[in-house]
């Protein structure tokens, strides 16, 4: 952590300290920002700055070099990534014995790496500039953008992109009515997944009685495959806190919690130090910058729980006890935490707060559609070419999102499907790929915006088994305190299992959808009421392979083991013997050089076999 | 006093009162498996679902945890809530079979099918046990543990809780095995004749549970 100056208790303090965070840096000549993302951190990025330090002491250039480890760049699956400034030259793939070219190269001669360079998979072609890469050049990430810029461990970072000027503006010249106004203006909506109007809901806590009242930032972000909110907690969590302290400002809240789930520990000790920073600048505690606002932060760290990021349930597990959701009303406003009104939004919806407020919210509302302003981020995960953080206006199409950005299918495999909103949304074929991503129409077409997790599905993926594994998820997460949900959701499973395994009926089907609008209709909170999503959407728009699984007992792709088998062609069959040597349940029989059999009752349906044969011999049906 | 629509009519209810409370004063008759008078609400079995809000934009709620509301429109027997009931009360006889009170909470339904898998768990989970417990001896011996389907009634560390005094009123108060069949009757869709005859609790608990003194089971055996 950097060393701070003392407690600043005026705003012209704050523009005094920023200005002299920037002579300090005046020697600054370059910015080697390595990508400390989840994925990078995978592929080793943590030694490649270690061993980038040390280069760059042994070098002398440690004045001049600035060497930032920072929150996720975006391309995850192109990492670990390094971005070398001037320039923004956008390196991928980087490993520990790059780092002399890096530094002998580009820092010192100014010339390109050209091997580490990206390539364009369209056209082939390598990009320098990381404003040029077609997956960053589609997006528009107001959010994530500045992440490159910023080493989460140093506010200094964030202030001298003109991090709190909006805590600033809010507090000398807006009243926090006038924040209410703004937010409402605006027209944003939660980004958690039900899309409530943000300003609507502050001012319903606004208005409530009682003087101690709280704000709290979701961060249990439990859908499988969605890391949006930890991308910006674990990267630039100055913007998370500096929206939730313009949220406290707003709502009149003294007290402000971070509910971040354990299985984030990174994000969990970078708003921890945010915190601290903050705090020992005077930009949290009392009378913040000589406002008379007094607002504290703490962190609350979730026990693992998919069903704490229901508001009320989270609530609960503030408070220490069991994260179960309870009927609302009465609504958090009027009791939340404590017992005291209470607001509670989204990671990303608080990290739009500054934003919003320092370029005002007709400047805010020029993106997105009518209904659905500002921008989205979506985790695009799956079988696309650029899996990773997406920041897109919303409105923009599904289509955009996986062909444009996404770079299409990976393999040349044909779409199939693509699950928008987690567990409680759905997944929508390829004649929806035009709907705009916008709240109402995605629920409309029986999904739903959700966090914002985004799985693509190649034609390799069974429809039976995607809804099969959302409702084994739901059926371990579920509370287990409506018997709707328990109960239902376990025998919705139940009956999944059963059109996998062949063993159903068309008589089971609709029963299976006469009981699912039940779970939807009776359960208590989102996820029992959201839970049969994956599965009725699936019923509606891939009927034709629920039909085939219970009609003609066939998986048609593939996936479903109890309805596959696997045989050897004699034609192709060479009678090598590998298969053979690598079955292991000795299910394989025959002469060499002579056609090989399976026997059907032996097979286990591993596949290894059908891995094997060079010879494209095993065929599975 | 707080007025709303009750079935189409105008009633009144003291502000706080539930909805479930109201409805009975009335003397509308709405079917509960783990509501009790003098124990909290915590709406988990959702029999006593109603539907509230306008046509069109309406909902159901579980009617023991909502509270009266200003010109909230309510109806206790619309198609929605009866459809809903009756799906919800096969399951609960295709999980509980053996229940007396699922029986003949079914039966009063019209619910005379079982389109789903029978089970024969011996116990809902509607937590009447465990707040009787808490609510009425301040006991909490025991308590619901785990999530989702895992779920279950158990004492702290899956012991026998110094806390528990014998009372004997989780058993008193428990849906399913309160009011057990009585003897082998011939086999119906409702019963599964001798299956009923131990009382199912016995082979998970025995010791931390039964306390009923003489218990069923022990009266069979003399």
């Amino acid at each position: 952590m950097e060393v701070l100056a003392a407690r600043l208790s005026t705003p012209d303090q704050l523009a005094e300290y920023r200005k002299q965070v920037l002579l300090r840096r005046e020697k600054i000549k370059f910015q080697l920002s390595v990508c400390g993302g989840t994925g990078c951190s995978g592929g080793g990025s943590k030694l490649i700055r270690d061993r980038l330090r040390e280069y760059l002491e042994q070098q002398g250039l440690s004045e001049t070099v600035a060497l930032k480890f920072t929150g996720c760049l975006g391309l995850c699956e192109q990492g670990p990534l390094v971005i070398v400034s001037p320039g923004e030259y956008f390196y991928h793939r980087v490993s520990e014995s790059d780092i002399p070219e890096i530094i002998g190269q580009t820092i010192l001669r100014g010339e390109l790496v050209e091997r580490l360079l990206y390539i364009d998979p369209a056209s082939g072609e390598r990009i320098a500039s990381a404003h040029e890469i077609p997956f960053l050049k589609k997006q528009s990430r107001i959010l994530l953008g500045d992440n490159w810029r910023i080493d989460p461990a140093a506010i200094d970072d964030y202030l001298v992109l003109g991090g709190y000027e909006s805590l600033v503006k809010a507090l000398v010249s807006l009243s926090s009515n006038a924040v209410i106004e703004q937010i409402k203006h605006s027209r944003l909506r939660g980004r958690g997944g039900a899309g409530f109007p943000t300003g609507v809901k502050w001012e319903e806590c606004r208005r409530a009685a009682g003087t101690d009242k709280y704000i709290i930032c979701n961060a249990d972000e439990g859908d499988p495959g969605a890391f949006m909110d930890r991308s910006l907690l674990e990267g630039n969590p100055h913007l998370v806190l500096e929206g939730l302290i313009i949220g406290g400002y707003a709502v009149g809240a003294g007290e402000g919690v971070v509910f971040v789930r354990s299985e984030y520990p990174t994000a969990v000790n970078n708003i921890k130090q945010a915190i601290v920073m903050a705090e020992s600048l005077g930009l949290l505690g009392e009378n913040i910058l000589g406002s008379g606002f007094n607002f504290r932060v703490r962190v609350s760290v979730g026990a693992g729980a998919f069903v704490s990021g229901e508001t009320s349930a989270l609530i609960r597990s503030v408070e220490g006890f069991v994260g179960e959701p309870r009927q609302k009303p009465p609504h958090l406003a009027e009791r939340g935490l404590n017992n005291k009104p209470t607001v509670v939004n989204n990671v990303e919806t608080l990290a739009n707060v500054p934003y919003l407020i320092r370029f005002g919210a007709d400047s805010y509302r020029e993106r997105g559609t009518e209904k659905s302003k500002g921008t989205k981020i979506f985790s695009l995960v799956g079988k696309v070419n650029n899996t990773g953080l997406v920041e897109v206006p919303l409105g923009i199409t599904l289509r955009d999102i996986i062909f444009e950005i996404g770079g299409g299918i990976r393999g040349r495999k044909k779409f199939k499907a693509v699950q928008t909103g987690g567990p409680s949304g759905g997944c929508l074929p390829e004649q929806l790929l035009d709907l705009p991503t916008d709240f109402e129409e995605l629920s409309e077409a029986g999904s739903m915006m959700g966090s914002g997790g985004m799985i693509v599905m190649d034609e390799e993926t069974c429809m039976v088994d995607l809804a099969r594994y959302f409702l084994a998820f739901l059926k371990d997460e579920s509370c287990g305190n409506c018997f709707s949900c328990r109960e239902g959701i376990s025998r919705l499973l139940e009956m999944v299992e059963q059109i996998s395994r062949g063993e159903s009926s068309l008589e089971q089907l609709s029963l299976l959808q006469e009981l699912a609008a039940v779970v939807k209709d009776a359960s208590l909170c989102g996820l029992g009421q959201t839970a049969p999503n994956p599965v009725l959407s699936a019923i509606r728009y891939f009927h034709e392979e629920y039909l085939a699984h219970i009609v003609e007992r066939r998986c048609p792709a593939g996936v479903c083991r109890a309805l596959v088998s696997y045989s050897i062609n004699d034609q192709l069959c060479t009678g090598c013997g590998a298969c053979l040597k690598s079955c292991p349940s000795e299910a394989v029989s025959g002469e060499k050089k002579l056609p090989h059999h399976i026997s059907t009752e032996k097979c286990t349906k591993c596949g290894i076999c059908l891995e094997t044969c060079r010879f494209g011999a095993v065929m599975k049906q | 006093m707080v007025k709303f629509i009750l079935n189409g009519l105008t009633a009144a209810a003291a502000k706080g009162a539930t909805l479930l409370e109201t409805a009975r004063f009335y003397g509308i008759d709405i079917p509960t498996l783990c509501h009790y008078d003098g124990l909290n609400p915590s709406g988990a079995c959702r029999l006593c679902l109603v539907e509230v809000g306008t046509p069109g934009r309406s909902r159901l709620v579980s009617s023991c945890t909502y509270p009266v509301g200003e010109g909230l429109n309510v109806r206790t027997h619309s198609r929605r809530v009866i459809k809903t009931r009756q799906v919800l009360l096969e399951l609960y006889l295709a999980t509980c079979p053996s229940s007396k009170t699922i029986q003949d909470l079914a039966s009063k339904h019209h619910v005379t099918t079982v389109r789903f898998r029978a089970k024969h768990e011996e116990c809902i989970l509607c937590g009447l046990c465990t707040r009787y417990c808490a609510d009425q001896m301040q006991g909490r011996a025991i308590g619901l543990v785990n999530r989702g389907a895992e779920r279950r009634v158990a004492g702290p560390f899956n012991k026998k809780s110094e806390e528990c005094r014998l009372c004997g009123g989780c058993m008193f108060i428990c849906p399913v095995c309160q009011a057990r069949c009585q003897g082998p009757q011939e086999k119906n869709p409702l019963c599964s004749a001798c299956l009923n005859l131990a009382p199912a609790c016995l082979d998970r608990y025995h010791e931390a549970m039964c306390y009923l003194d003489p218990c069923v089971a022990c009266e069979l055996e003399k």
